[in-house]
């Protein structure tokens, strides 16, 4: 179990995509631990990267901030980025920041996988 | 309470005021954006406020007040660097780029946003949310938070 500063992020190569799992809160604490991962997955520019949020019960404007810093990369490097499983709390975030709409957002990773 | 401008300590603060947010009456999603409103305000005070020094001290009072509505008030103070109360605004969402939401999910998910200097330094900022009555949102499945469902 994660705890303070330390998150766990499950990741899982998937043919020519990347499946992320971050797992717990994101929040200033553990935004950089998130930023950094997603930064090392897109340097190796997979055709498709997915981010599953079902296990993250919270995010803050860190954390969002994150995740468009990944969607510029991806763009950048012709890669598609998804997010499924937004929790309620978490993709009112979004609503609110009107990303909701910007990002390629799914209910699960098999629709985004198989896209 | 007095905590330490430290991200880490984010998350206990969190928990105490879901805690009493819940206790107070709000539902799952007000006690969420109240949550989040404080967690932006603390973020940006260690980012801003004491350019992410650690040991910079952060004063948090929390109020449950009655009248004229019920409502929770939250005031937190700090030493760092002070701002112009003006120039602390919501930036062009249209504008996708990473940074700079805090000040508009703060503002969106609260009834009072308010900064002014503190004296003799630092900043002091009040949050204010009341608690919707069950009859004023009783269908309301879809609580984003927006200004047209937010407490009022």
């Amino acid at each position: 179990m994660s705890s303070g500063n330390e998150m766990e992020i499950q990741v899982e190569n998937r043919d020519d995509a990347v499946l992320v799992t971050p797992i717990g809160e994101v929040d200033l604490a553990r935004s950089p631990v998130l930023r950094s991962r997603l930064k090392e997955i897109l340097s190796a520019s997979p055709a498709r990267l997915v981010v599953d949020l079902s296990q993250v019960p919270y995010m803050d404007s860190s954390g969002v901030a994150t995740l468009v810093e990944a969607l510029q990369q991806s763009r950048a490097r012709d890669c598609s980025l998804f997010l499924v499983g937004l929790q309620d709390r978490v993709r009112s975030v979004f609503e609110i920041a009107r990303l909701d709409t910007v990002f390629t957002i799914t209910s699960d990773t098999t629709s985004a996988l198989d896209t | 309470m007095e905590i330490l401008s430290r991200a880490d300590l984010l998350a206990p603060v969190r928990a105490m005021l879901t805690s009493f947010s819940e206790r107070s009456g709000f539902d799952e999603i007000e006690t969420g954006h109240l949550a989040l409103a404080v967690d932006e305000a603390l973020a940006n005070v260690i980012r801003h406020g004491y350019d992410s020094r650690p040991d910079g001290r952060i004063w948090i009072s929390t109020y449950l007040i009655e009248e004229p509505e019920r409502r929770i008030r939250i005031e937190i103070e700090d030493e760092g660097r002070q701002t112009d109360p003006d120039q602390i605004v919501s930036r062009d969402l249209a504008d996708v780029r990473p940074g700079g939401l805090g000040v508009h999910l703060m503002r969106n998910v609260t009834d009072t946003c308010e900064f002014e200097r503190r004296m003799p330094g630092g900043m002091r900022l009040v949050l204010e949310k009341t608690i919707r009555r069950e009859e004023d949102h009783p269908s309301d499945q879809n609580h984003a938070g927006t200004p047209e469902n937010g407490s009022q």
